[in-house]
């Protein structure tokens, strides 16, 4: 067998070049068994590298090409459909990874440069092995799961409900609307934040192409791209959603107040019978069973005794739904990060040390204090107020990232301040000032013209042990003034943590039912940093706002349309090919043995009992290859991971001890 | 390569878990041991015992299967299929004279790349301490034909034959 293959390294910039000497490496290569031609370049997935392996599969009659450059993960499509605009079947390409898994994984210059020969010579020698695949076509679904109802989750689903398509939007709490709902103010624009997102909150509970199912949570998913079956639990709400009106009188009635841990961060009160906020979507009430007096002691059911339509049902049960759907996107949103991790600042021991979420529901005119600023006994108003910047962001200790939201919050919180109490003293303790966004910095400016005072320093300590007579009865905010080169210790009545943007507490446990990949701080991976910020590395599950990493509500939305393009796009397609990586078997060689049957995890696997042989349903097979590493008789071949492929790459990658010493062979 | 002993892995990472973090150890700029070569699989229950044995028989010192976490694979349980082919390699190679440790198994997910980097790294260590891998006379010259103990076990003794 003699193959015509052509190698390119890159050099991409100097990410590769600055530890491999991609010189050498192309000139050994050169040198290698069956390669016809091989070259470097600056950038092999620009346009112009592109055209360096069209011109020569053309000019050149190459009928294998090797990229070595970065991850496959990111440019193995580029090159292959660059292959297969030169008329190259694109699965008689093989990429080594000499970027993410070598130039960057080691400063040694001479270990790296080795290893990137190694690494090219197995793709060499796989190539080599590998024969032309055709894609398969998939019809895509046209419904679409939405999962999070929070702005993203409802911009996204409204997008492509106004398109035309179906869409499911899946939310795990009583009613949509996520944290934005819980906020009084936007920055910098001040625009009430309900204001602006209920009457969307509204529109995703009416339209017509919009399956709202609130309360329920996604417990299963199975399928690909095109063909998702996704198993979902509706809780049991005890309140008949045919009847409820909304009118809300069992939550008038219910005798057991409770303290509301989620939507008024402890600092408010519901009913055991409760909707998180008056202009919930939908307007159906839940019952909480764990401090309903009827669930806990048997008897109560005043709801029940006083609804007007009837609509209370004590013995409703859970239900599982199941949804045919397409593509997936996942805007499943973030947490606020714990201050009681940062003891030093006192939350939860000091009664005056409130959090963002808390200041947020208490200036918010709906909330708990009806928008009065207050200290912790409800009714004095403080005269001085230390908002302390990054607790929980750009901290070792907690969270390495900037949650890009908190600088101007703070900043929204001390104008919200001066506009309410304008004798209070606002003091902002910050690292350095974030405010890169359209009009972020005007209003940065704006508020350093109301009075605001600003420390730039790390706060040490929230304390309440006074030194002097002044700070008796107060809290001490204790800085290093980094501007001033001196410790300042600030008196305050109250003090607000602006607490960052974590990754929400269960993101690890949907990336893996979701087969999705989370960063070291739990936020889902994008296919691509930059140029892919929406498109997870499965195909057909896409991901908005803040589960891909921190920010604010305008980035967010941006995000959730792009989603929802994306997805409207795989679905005007109506059909898209898949890669052809799927198990076959060869009935000649199939002894019938039936080991591969019970292996393959999507039964995709059937026996002909007439015939005595196994068969492969490509429909179902997923192309993992375990009946193919099981098989006895070797009958069975996963397509681009044969058994001859790898075991060539075996070869390849350990050429140098092969060359050293012949006699192994 | 002759002053200090440089060990060669060779390390099969499925597609989606432990090859996403090696991606993410080399994003993150983690340094660790250049000595390990990558070959990426599906699935780490697409690992053969054979290729595994052909590795070694090609001259690495030393292999690691990388997958998902046990009850995260993407294809649902491939990675129990290789934890179990893994077990039983240990003893082959046990019976072979070879060092156990020189194969191992590791469960990396795609957020897991510290540990990726650190496990290669102390398989490394390890296998500089070990030394480079001798195959026993008795099995090169196919002279240790005891009787094998199961029938798995006696497959793959004639499979690494015809692999040398």
């Amino acid at each position: 067998m003699s193959e015509k293959v052509g190698v390119y390294i890159c050099h991409c910039g100097t990410n590769i070049s600055g530890v491999v000497d991609v010189n050498e490496v192309t000139r050994w290569a050169s040198l290698q068994p069956n390669v016809a031609i091989a070259r470097e370049y600056k950038f092999m997935c620009s346009s112009l590298g592109q055209e360096l392996i069209i011109a020569d599969i053309k000019e050149q009659g190459l009928t294998r090409v090797v990229v070595s450059a970065c991850s496959p993960h990111l440019h193995e499509k580029t090159f292959r459909s660059a292959c297969s605009r030169a008329g190259l079947n694109p699965y008689l390409f093989e990429m080594a990874n000499i970027r993410e898994l070598d130039s960057w994984a080691t400063e040694d210059h001479d270990a790296a440069t080795h290893k990137a020969k190694s690494m090219t010579r197995g793709a060499i020698d796989r190539v080599v092995q590998q024969f032309p695949l055709e894609p398969i076509p998939v019809d895509i679904k046209p419904d679409t799961l939405v999962l999070g109802g929070g702005i993203t989750g409802i911009t996204a689903a409204l997008e492509l409900a106004n398109a035309g398509c179906k869409v499911y939007l899946v939310e795990r709490e009583p009613s949509i609307g996520g944290h934005m709902a819980q906020w009084d103010k936007t920055f910098p624009t001040l625009d009430c934040a309900a204001c602006i997102l209920t009457p969307r909150m509204v529109e995703a509970g009416q339209h017509p192409n919009i399956t709202l199912l609130t309360y329920s949570e996604v417990e299963a998913v199975e399928g690909y791209l095109g063909n998702f079956t996704i198993t979902a639990r509706k809780k049991a709400r005890y309140v008949n959603e045919e009847l409820c009106t909304g009118c809300a009188i069992c939550e008038e009635k219910c005798p057991k107040k409770v303290t509301d841990e989620v939507f008024n961060a402890g600092l408010g009160t519901r009913k055991a019978i409760y909707r998180p906020f008056p202009q919930a979507v939908p307007k159906y009430p839940v019952i909480d069973t764990t401090s309903c007096t009827y669930f806990v002691k048997g008897k109560c059911k005043a709801c029940e005794i006083f609804c007007p339509p009837g609509a209370i049902d004590f013995n409703q049960k859970d239900e599982i739904l199941t949804m045919e759907v397409g593509n997936i996107i996942l805007a499943t949103g973030y947490d606020p990060f714990d201050a009681r991790k940062i003891s030093q600042y006192g939350y939860g021991r000091l009664a005056n040390v409130f959090t963002s979420v808390e200041f947020e529901r208490m200036v918010n005119a709906a909330g708990p204090t009806a928008g009065k600023i207050v200290l912790r006994d409800g009714q004095t108003e403080p005269k001085s107020i230390a908002i302390i910047h990054c607790v929980g962001s750009r901290d070792e200790n907690n969270n390495e990232y900037c949650s890009r939201v908190c600088c101007m919050y703070s900043l929204k919180f001390a104008h919200l301040i001066k506009e309410r109490l304008p004798h209070a003293e606002v003091t902002n303790f910050y690292i350095d000032i974030r405010a890169a966004g359209k009009r972020y910095e005007e209003f940065y400016h704006r508020v350093m013209k109301e009075g605001v005072h600003f420390i730039r320093g790390r706060v040490a300590e929230v304390t309440d042990a006074a030194r002097t007579v002044e700070e008796e009865g107060k809290l001490i905010v204790q800085a290093f003034d980094t501007l001033y080169g001196s410790q300042r210790r600030i008196p305050a009545d109250m003090v607000v943590l602006s607490v960052g943007v974590e990754a929400s507490r269960d993101s690890r446990q949907v990336a893996n039912m979701f087969g999705l990949g989370c960063d070291f701080n739990g936020f889902f991976i994008e296919r691509h940093p930059k140029l892919d910020p929406v498109m997870t590395m499965v195909e057909g599950i896409y991901i908005a706002g803040a589960c891909q990493s921190p920010m604010a509500i305008p980035e967010s939305v941006a995000q959730a349309s792009a989603a929802a393009a994306r997805v409207m796009g795989v679905i005007t397609q109506k059909t898209v090919m898949m890669e052809p990586v799927k198990a076959s078997i060869d009935a000649e060689r199939c002894s019938g043995c039936r080991i591969c049957n019970n292996l393959c995890p999507y039964s995709a696997i059937i026996f002909h009992d007439d015939q005595k042989k196994s068969e492969v349903l490509t429909a179902l097979c997923q192309g993992c290859g375990t009946c193919v590493a099981a098989c006895p008789s070797a009958a069975i071949s996963g397509a681009h991971f044969t058994h001859d492929q790898i075991m060539s790459q075996i070869a390849g990658i350990l050429w140098d001890v092969r060359e050293a010493s012949p006699e192994l062979v | 390569m002759s002053e200090s002993y440089e060990p060669i892995i060779v390390g099969f990472l499925c597609n989606w878990c432990s090859y996403r973090a090696a991606d993410l150890a080399g994003t993150a700029r983690l340094r660790y041991a250049p000595n390990m070569r990558p070959i990426r699989v599906m699935c780490s229950g697409r690992v053969e015992p054979e290729m595994v044995l052909k590795a070694l028989a090609d001259g690495a010192d030393g292999v690691l299967i990388a997958g998902c976490h046990p009850g995260e694979c993407h294809y649902i349980e491939g990675n129990l299929k290789a934890l179990r082919r893994h077990a039983l390699l240990q003893r082959l190679l046990m019976q072979f004279g070879i060092e156990p440790e020189r194969v191992q198994i590791l469960w990396a997910s795609a957020s897991e790349g510290p540990k990726l980097a650190e496990a290669v790294d102390q398989m490394t260590a390890k296998l500089k301490e070990l030394g480079p891998l001798q195959w026993p006379k008795s099995v090169l010259d196919g002279s240790n034909h005891r009787e094998a103990q199961t029938a798995g076990v006696s497959e793959s003794v004639s499979s690494i034959q015809e692999v040398r």
